[in-house]
């Protein structure tokens, strides 16, 4: 899985690409491990338009870089949701919890 | 009712095996002309019990993961993922949304997310002798579609 970070004017964008289970979602956690560290910019957004497949594990790996951008001070926004995760997403009730566009 | 046709896998518990486990179902699902929602259920239900296998089934030891999967005339998927691991002691815990005994990327969500996906759901299991997800998927034909 390919996770692209990057930083625009005023905001912190994350692009996932290919499929995330759990055998992905380890390397993807550790990835969002090197936000810890900086100061976020307020507007984070996480595009899922090049997410191929998920499981559950997206579901663990969504709510842990949300709990990570909110104690940074920022709020997260989901975008491009493909039809198959979001029927993932949905049976956890994520739209509750999170912002999704 | 007698299938009409079957197959099944053996391999390994590994990780990178999960996305293996999936598109092999999915491609002997397709004889039944899927549609892309049904064809992610299979799939998404797949890599729920193939990971609860690899996650949960063998804490000391690299054992195998069996699959397999039967299509029959009236157009149900059916799928079986069997271990031969530890067994869960007690599935009405393990099947609670939230609980989890696994690490940081796991969710305790793999059971709801089952049991929403299929047509029907079980799971058997006995301490010490494995655990067997049992699954069934009906797909709609085709003129319907």
């Amino acid at each position: 899985m390919d996770v692209k970070i990057e930083r625009l004017r005023e905001s912190l964008k994350i692009s996932l690409k290919g499929e995330l289970d759990q055998h992905e979602a380890r390397g993807v956690l550790m990835r969002f491990g090197e936000l810890e560290s900086q100061a976020l910019p307020a507007r984070c957004v996480l595009d899922l338009s090049a997410l191929g497949f998920t499981d559950s594990s997206g579901i663990a790996v969504l709510l842990g870089l949300e709990r990570r951008v909110r104690d940074a001070g920022g709020e997260l926004t989901v975008v491009n949701i493909p039809p198959q995760a979001r029927r993932v997403f949905d049976a956890a009730g994520l739209s509750r919890v999170m912002r999704f566009e | 009712m007698r299938p009409i046709n079957e197959m099944t896998l053996t391999f390994p518990a590994r990780s990178v095996n999960e996305g293996f486990a999936r598109l092999a179902a999915a491609a002997f699902a397709a004889q039944l002309d899927p549609t892309m929602d049904e064809l992610g259920d299979i799939k998404t239900v797949i890599s729920e019990a193939v990971t609860n296998c690899i996650v949960h089934a063998y804490p000391d030891t690299l054992g195998s993961v069996r699959m397999r999967c039967r299509i029959y005339p009236d157009g149900r998927f059916e799928a079986a993922v069997a271990d031969s691991g530890v067994g869960i002691a007690d599935i009405e815990k393990a099947r609670e949304p939230m609980f989890s005994t696994g690490g940081a990327e796991r969710s305790g969500m793999g059971f709801t997310i089952m049991e929403s996906f299929a047509d029907s759901f079980t799971v058997r299991s006995r301490p010490g002798r494995g655990t067997t997800v049992r699954f069934t998927k009906r797909i709609s034909p085709r003129a319907k579609k």
